[in-house]
């Protein structure tokens, strides 16, 4: 169900005929149907051109504030105090002072090597066990703006959970669901249901044996069209996309240059192709341009061979910093070089961009000058997969030689559906006001933590927001006190980031309202002020009703 | 005695001396330095000195040539138009029990629709209501609000299925083994793996980084010739081979070779070398035993024995999707190490909850299901090798069965005319298709797959088509 904005976003528009309303959702049905073509879709919904409005100048501004050197101090004190306190815990259960938690080996007894070392578990028995409330969080509905959390209560500090059977509401702003497209009525999940009576759910076959369906192929031609590309190809599932495909582009004797804040199926792909791979610090092109001339002038380090060819590896928007990757510098380098860009939009197809192309859109840049184009289903779109697009020649030699489209299943009917109609929604005037009302969610947002006080990661336009808070402890209370508050957030510490810089990051969606946003702000603003997460020293603190 | 050193030598030796001394004193003081210095440096550069490589330093110049005339390869190699990849069969509608390919229906014995629950009215439904309830994607991994409670009903249930006492779901088929193996085995542990074991397994076994042992396909006695190394290796360094796991990777019903691992020799000697034993059930759940629980009740060993089994959503459940079952122990050790578990989105829940229902008709009590397969697979076997000509591995229980021909005739270009033949005569037949950096290519074959709700008459006629194909290819 799409909620109404209450406020107008920042739209200019442009008429080019007598003003119509906004077409309502029978229509929608109407128009974006499965077997209607694309022509008949263009004639009948542009009236109206929106044109969408951002800061030109503006397009890279990021901000990384330093981490202030009191949290350091006491982050680091923090992380030893809880280690000291595991040390005295595991000194407990071994001399049987305390009763040994969790599953015990069934072979313990038998002569077996333990199947995990002891340090390898400290952290799950000692840190992770004490805070495990705050993840795993299952949901008892439709992931959207508003979603039912089914409560679950531990009676022995997080060994076991039981289940009261109540569910609590909260907003929504952890899911990926950038487009709003989380939906469990409308256009997108009738065509689905559609789609699971026609087709059946799975189909039990690979794509190169008897796995490809007509909805594939026409799923491909539909992602073609709509990142003007000449050919993709799609897969079931985003993490094998990267994994399994990047053995096909890179062998031995390649070089790969990966970002270093890149995601991890990016990195166990360059690791399973064989080539060799170095990164460059986060978003430097110096750094990057410096390493590449080393590469090329000098070649393998031990050899002294020249690498066959020389593949960058980015990531449109970087998930747990916000940050997006700087395309015309890129492609200065690239072109400079004569370097491959890999580029993986996960996270910005669908929420970047004037009509939701992504990082090429962002930046005005012609899709087809970018190498390999990867993306995801699963955050704008509302399904699940991945696809890679690009030229022909590159589509078909993926065919060929990828794991995924020899062994693994193709993708399910309803699934492939979800996305048709989705992108289909995206052409039409619906489509822009989510893309636009993201856009706006996202400025809003940001602005608001930033001019309360908080440090925030990340580019002013990425609807990924990281917000630091440092301490282990903080991190948890934060969470814990949003969600009674009745927001649900997503907060990650180490390992999935540095030791220090643990995080609460928000998702902002095109399906929050003002209101949902306001509350969920008002909560910040109070949890913020309790555990004293006012940090920033380049903007003042001020409280949310100062504003 | 005539000593020729006499008194006046001695006297002379000892006059030069002194003469070279009040010589020393009367050189000036940096004549003196400069004589001592230049000892030193030959005593220096004989003694001390080490010859220094020549260090490489480029000019500008020279390093922006080399950087201009350098040329990278294309970034893909030329492809053949030809390539069975570029010329798939497109299907439409449902692929059930039969095929619509062009307009035409045919009999399908390609896909890996083993119960044929695909198309099923009540998985459908189920799934439609899944739909209503939960929308269609899960927009999120297992940690940030992608868990959802049809989630956790799912695995529960499977880990009933099968009497263990967790469950864990992926949302690939392929990823599962191959994100399970690298979370458990890692650069210093061994792997006795078989050598038939298909190509996501050998994904996994690859990304682990341990020491891997190939031994012969179904061969326990090389199996056992390894184990008995390895013991030998390790009894010279007992203290190192502590902290060395051993993990047997084995399948129950081999995908590529259709046939049943030696189970009962092979737990026999996991409690005398002490290796734990990951099995991948993909083919052989809901295919093998009385009521589909596998390999491990075809065999009537106790199943709490196996450390860890994997499988698949994909084949006999006819969703998307795959799992692992096992004791708590092993299987939540995954919730947090396993790659393609934390840091990929969960499976859909319209494809959970066709699992579900699916696992429910299995699991009900007249359904004979499980029966009917084996009884047809060994049926379907009999007549195949009643056509004599074809090489039919597999076996006799197995519903998946590779077929080739004999000796040299068995080449890819004969399979795919008996496979084009069969199409027109309304069979529809595939080639198994490998890539060929598998590390034990199979030989070419046709893979056959049998589906529960296939006639007599319809196995029949199947194999009349083959006999005439071979008939034609042979000509």
């Amino acid at each position: 169900m799409l909620a109404a904005p209450s406020k107008p976003c920042h739209v200019t528009i442009v008429h080019r005929h007598p003003p119509s309303k906004l077409y309502s959702e029978e229509e929608m049905v109407d128009n974006i149907c499965s077997s209607s073509s694309d022509e008949d879709i263009k004639s009948t919904n542009h009236n109206t051109e929106i044109e969408y409005k951002h800061d030109d100048e503006n397009l890279q501004s990021e901000e990384f504030e330093e981490t202030p050197l009191y949290a350091a101090i006491l982050t680091y004190l923090s992380y030893a105090i809880l280690c000291l306190f595991g040390w005295l815990r595991d000194f407990l259960r071994d001399s049987h002072i305390e009763k040994k938690r969790g599953a015990l080996d069934p072979n313990a007894t038998l002569g077996f090597v333990p199947l995990y070392q002891s340090y390898e578990s400290f952290y799950t028995r000692n840190m992770y066990t004490r805070v495990r409330d705050i993840f795993n969080r299952p949901i008892a509905s439709v992931p959207g703006a508003q979603f039912e959390l089914t409560e679950r209560i531990s009676d022995d500090y997080n060994w076991t959970y039981r289940y009261t059977g109540k569910t609590i509401n909260a907003i929504n702003l952890g899911s990926y669901n950038y487009l709003g497209f989380a939906e469990k009525s409308g256009p997108c999940a009738t065509d689905a249901i559609n789609a699971i009576k026609t087709f059946g759910v799975g189909n039990c076959n690979s794509r190169i044996e008897l796995g490809t369906q007509r909805y594939h192929v026409e799923l491909e031609r539909l992602l073609a069209d709509f990142l003007h590309v000449e050919s993709s190809i799609a897969f079931g599932m985003g993490f094998a996309t990267n994994a399994l495909n990047l053995p096909a582009l890179a062998s031995k004797g390649d070089l790969i240059l990966s970002d270093e804040m890149n995601h991890v199926s990016l990195i166990l792909g360059m690791r399973l192709s064989g080539a060799t791979y170095q990164t460059f610090a986060h978003n430097d092109m110096k750094d990057l341009e410096k390493k590449l001339r080393a590469a090329i002038v000098h070649g393998h380090p031990r050899t002294n061979r020249p690498w066959k060819k020389i593949i960058i590896v980015v990531e449109g928007v970087y998930s747990m910093e916000g940050s997006i990757c700087r395309l015309p510098e890129l492609m200065q380098l690239k072109k400079k070089y004569k370097a491959y860009l890999y580029m993986d939009e996960a996270h910005s197809i669908g929420a970047m961009g004037k009509q939701g192309r992504g990082i090429v859109d962002y930046f005005g840049v012609d899709a087809n000058e970018v190498d390999i184009l990867m993306g995801t289903f699963t955050k704008s779109f509302g399904s699940a997969g991945g696809y890679i697009a690009g030229k022909k020649s590159l589509i078909d030699h993926i065919r060929v030689t990828s794991h995924a489209n020899t062994y693994a299943s193709s993708m399910s009917a309803p699934l492939v559906q979800q996305i048709m109609s989705s992108l289909k929604l995206l052409k039409c005037p619906e489509g822009k006001r989510r893309i636009c009302q993201l856009a706006d969610n996202t400025r809003y947002f940001r602005q608001k933590l930033v001019d309360m006080g908080f440090i925030v990661f990340g580019n002013k336009n990425s609807p990924v927001v990281p917000m630091l808070i440092y301490m282990p402890a903080r991190v948890t209370r934060f969470n814990r006190e949003m969600l009674r508050r009745g927001v649900a957030v997503v907060t990650v510490g180490f390992p999935a980031t540095k030791l220090l810089d643990a995080r609460v990051r928000f998702c902002i969606s095109a399906a929050h309202t003002r209101q949902m946003l306001d509350t969920a702000l008002m909560a910040i603003d109070e949890v913020g002020t309790d555990i004293s997460l006012r940090y920033s020293t380049r903007h003042k603190s001020r409280r949310l009703r100062e504003l | 005695m005539g000593s020729p050193v006499n008194r006046d030598d001695i006297a002379r030796l000892a006059t030069d001396f002194y003469s070279l001394l009040e010589s020393f004193k009367q050189t000036p003081f940096y004549h003196l330095i400069f004589e001592i210095f230049l000892i030193l440096t030959v005593l220096w550069l004989v003694c001390f000195r080490k010859p220094r490589p020549i260090a490489k330093k480029l000019t500008e110049k020279e390093k922006q040539e080399l950087i201009d005339e350098w040329q990278p390869e294309p970034l893909v190699p030329p492809v053949d138009t030809n390539h069975p990849a570029l010329n798939v069969r497109v299907l439409d509608g449902i692929v059930g029990k039969t095929i619509e390919i062009d307009g035409r229906k045919s009999l399908n014995f390609a896909t890996f629709n083993f119960l044929n629950f695909v198309g099923n009215q009540r998985i459908a439904d189920k799934a439609i209501q899944a739909v209503q309830k939960y929308g269609v994607g899960s927009c999120g991994p297992r940690g940030f609000y992608g868990t959802i409670d049809i989630h956790l009903e799912l695995e529960e249930r499977l880990a009933r299925f099968f009497n263990f006492e967790e469950g864990i779901i992926y949302s690939y088929g392929f990823s599962t083994i191959a994100s399970i193996i690298p979370a458990y085995s890692k650069r210093n542990d061994i792997l006795f793996v078989d050598e038939g074991i298909h190509y996501a397994i050998q994904k996994g076994v690859e990304a682990s980084r341990s020491t891997v042992k190939w031994f012969r396909h179904n061969d326990i006695n090389d199996l056992e010739r390894l184990l008995a190394e390895q013991d030998k290796h390790d009894k010279k360094n007992p203290k190192k081979a502590s902290t060395i796991r051993r993990f047997l990777i084995i399948e129950g019903l081999y995908m590529n070779y259709g046939d049943i691992c030696p189970l009962p020799r092979m737990v026999e000697l996991k409690y005398k070398y002490k290796y734990r034993i990951f099995m991948d059930e993909s083919v052989s759940f809901g295919t093998i035993g009385q009521t589909g629980r596998g390999v491990t009740e075809y065999h009537n060993v106790d199943r709490q024995k196996i450390d860890l089994i994997s499988s698949t959503l994909e084949y006999s459940v006819g969703s998307i999707g795959g799992f692992a079952v096992g004791s708590s122990f092993v299987i939540d050790h995954q919730r947090l190490s396993a790659q393609g578990y934390c840091f990929s989105a969960s499976l859909p829940p319209l494809l959970a909850a066709a699992a579900i229902e699916a696992l429910n008709i299995m699991d009900e009590e007249n359904s004979g299901l499980f029966e009917t397969l084996m009884d047809k697979s060994k049926r379907l076997h009999k007549k195949l090798l009643d056509i004599k000509g074809y090489r039919v591995l597999g076996e006799d229980i197995s519903p998946l069965k590779h077929l080739s021909l004999a000796n040299s005739l068995n080449t890819i270009g004969r399979l795919e005319y008996i496979v084009e033949f069969a199409q027109t005569r309304g069979i529809t037949i595939t080639i198994a298709r490998y890539l060929n950096d598998e590390h034990h290519l199979p030989e070419p074959s046709i893979r056959l797959i049998l589906n529960v709700e296939m006639t007599d008459e319809e196995l029949e006629f199947l194999c009349t088509v083959l006999q005439e194909a071979l008939v034609k290819v042979t000509a």
